[in-house]
């Protein structure tokens, strides 16, 4: 697929401001620290242990959820031709949510095996991972037995809603420090990532990148719709299980290492096309990555409220920030690009 | 004799097509069998119902076939990989593209997927085949459009580029007609037309328009609920395959004119 127009002057300066809010990032917060103490830090010429072991994460953590949770939006919105799609809409969220609610306030009503358990950052992480892994796993068996790919839309949905229902009668049971920790760790947070686990989230997120990138084709070729695609030899079943793989792999660690994280996945892929007009995904896959880290990285810099002791929910300011931009974007431009 | 069977591109022996499920088997039509030979424009035409869609979709290797055989350049249908069927068949279809952002370049382009790489970059053999579709197709002014920006008729026609850069020896069309006013419906007949014999391609497509068909191709499928035949149009008419094609209270074929007349 060749693009008549090349975008490599908007891919520049995206870089360009990638690179500088990154930096700027990681000088901000409770204290503010000059940008040359960050550069050296940075480059190893100096060792400051608020940069290398708070910031530094918080920010590489920021561009691996942006550029993964808007990547994973782009790839459900071609597979289900939907602008409203997202990297939830498979029922990931509400997995996870369902697997940290049993850990946090299962205990109480559940006891035994649960009230052993400490609530530790891992015991969440894995909790959070199983209980999507989980959902997942069965939306992908249901959907394996229906031919219609709108049906796994559904099924997502519906899938999400039991699981939602299943935290309410949990959250009924239970106490208000339980549900206070239940509610803090649904604000999501980029800030809590020590380097081992930063290790083993890069890693999970490169797969999935590498599934993402290997769809490239399959994605162009879905866009003429599921029986062109098949006429053109494309394997469709198999193109829609590595495209589901890759969401779940981005979306679901994600989630269980940074929490829920709304709005992000579904925002940024159409921000992205409003300033790259085009369908190519060979184009939009990066400019969506771009678009991800900057936007995340912006929230982020936002929600810790620069100079204060105070850090805002990032699950807020997300919404806050997106949802009047994707707004303007769309009464600015009076078309809807899809 | 040797010649007459490597011009044959498809050809059907014997076969019934309908639908298959665990209970029973409803079959549509059956002893179909027909001969698609190089560079001819074929045309499937019979009342609403009959099967023509079910038969299209059985050679086109989107249903299975109930019984009989389907060869395409002599090696059963069902024998072919799915890439290996994408580069000997190509298809337009009646449903539209759903990304409708695509430019018209882009869109015919796509028509090389199953010639490209993993990320599908385009060859500057690739390039020249694109090319040559849109000016074949004569919609060179239409390259940098947008599909949203194009006519019904307009976008027919770089649905037929696009089948043409897949670069098969057969290309099948459901009903490419529908929705065109008269000059565009002729159009598009007579570009197929002009295509099979300068491509040489085999050309085959579904229509509700007899009389231009008659006008126009090498070949008619007349599919009724009693049988199925293929022949020349000038044939078709002196066997009458044309008079009970339709429950004769409304319309008649006129031999003279060669098209359906309102009974008076």
């Amino acid at each position: 697929m060749v693009t008549s127009k090349s975008y490599k002057f908007s891919f520049i300066i995206l870089i360009i401001v990638l690179i500088i809010l990154f930096f700027t990032n990681v000088s901000l917060g409770s204290i503010s620290i000059p940008f040359n103490t960050v550069f050296n830090s940075l480059t190893g010429s100096a060792d400051n242990y608020i940069i290398l072991n708070y910031r530094l994460p918080k920010a590489i953590t920021a561009i691996l959820v942006g550029s993964g949770l808007g990547i994973s939006g782009l790839l459900m919105q071609t597979l289900f031709r939907n602008p409203l799609a997202g990297p939830f809409v498979l029922g990931i969220t509400s997995g996870a949510s369902l697997g940290v609610a049993l850990i946090i306030m299962g205990s109480s009503v559940l006891g035994g095996f649960f009230a052993t358990l400490l609530i530790s950052k891992w015991s969440l992480v894995i909790s959070a991972s199983l209980g999507s892994f989980l959902v997942l796993l069965t939306v992908l068996i249901v959907s394996s037995r229906v031919r219609d790919t709108m049906a796994i839309l559904i099924i997502g949905l519906m899938f999400g809603s039991i699981t939602a229902a299943v935290v309410s009668v949990l959250s009924y049971f239970s106490s208000a420090e339980e549900l206070q920790q239940y509610i803090f760790w649904g604000f999501g947070s980029l800030g809590d990532l020590q380097w081992n686990e930063l290790k083993i989230f890069a890693l999970i997120y490169s797969v999935g990148l590498l599934f993402s990138i290997a769809s490239i084709k399959a994605l162009n070729t879905l866009l003429l719709g599921e029986n062109y695609a098949k006429s053109l030899g494309l394997n469709i079943k198999q193109s829609r299980l590595i495209i589901i793989i890759a969401t779940s792999l981005l979306a679901g660690t994600i989630t269980a290492f940074a929490g829920p994280i709304a709005f992000i996945g579904l925002a940024i892929p159409h921000i992205t096309r409003q300033v790259f007009n085009t369908s190519n995904h060979k184009i939009l896959l990066p400019a969506v990555f771009l678009f991800g880290a900057i936007i995340m990285l912006i929230c982020d810099g936002i929600a810790q409220l620069p100079n204060t002791d105070y850090t805002l929910p990032i699950n807020a300011i997300t919404s806050l920030i997106g949802a009047p931009v994707v707004v303007w974007l769309l009464v600015r431009k009076k078309k809807m690009v899809f | 004799m040797a010649a007459e069977i490597q011009n044959i591109i498809l050809e059907t022996k014997n076969l019934s097509i309908g639908y298959k499920s665990k209970k029973a088997k409803n079959t549509i039509a059956s002893n179909i069998n027909i001969q698609l030979k190089k560079g001819e424009l074929i045309a499937l035409v019979g009342a609403n119902g009959i099967g023509k869609s079910t038969l299209l979709r059985t050679l086109t290797n989107v249903q299975p076939k109930l019984n009989g055989e389907i060869n395409i350049n002599s090696k059963p249908l069902i024998e072919y990989g799915s890439v290996e069927l994408a580069k000997v068949l190509s298809l337009v279809l009646t449903e539209t593209v759903s990304s409708k952002n695509l430019s018209v370049f882009e869109l015919i382009a796509l028509g090389r997927q199953p010639y490209t790489n993993w990320v599908g970059n385009l060859s500057n053999n690739d390039i020249s085949i694109v090319n040559k579709a849109i000016s074949q197709t004569n919609i060179e002014d239409l390259k940098h459009k947008k599909c949203f920006e194009l006519s019904d008729g307009q976008l027919q026609k770089v649905m037929i580029a696009r089948a043409l850069a897949q670069d098969t020896s057969l290309i099948i069309l459901d009903e490419p007609t529908t929705h065109l006013d008269m000059y565009h419906k002729a159009y598009i007949l007579k570009l197929l037309q002009k295509l099979a014999k300068e491509t040489n391609k085999t050309i085959l497509f579904s229509s509700h328009e007899i009389d231009l068909a008659i006008q126009l191709c090498d070949n008619l499928i007349v599919m009724s609920d009693k049988n199925c035949i293929q022949n020349t149009p000038d044939n078709l008419i002196n066997q009458g395959a044309f008079n009970t094609l339709f429950p004769n209270d409304l319309i008649i074929f006129d031999q003279t004119t060669k098209s359906f007349r309102v009974k008076k």
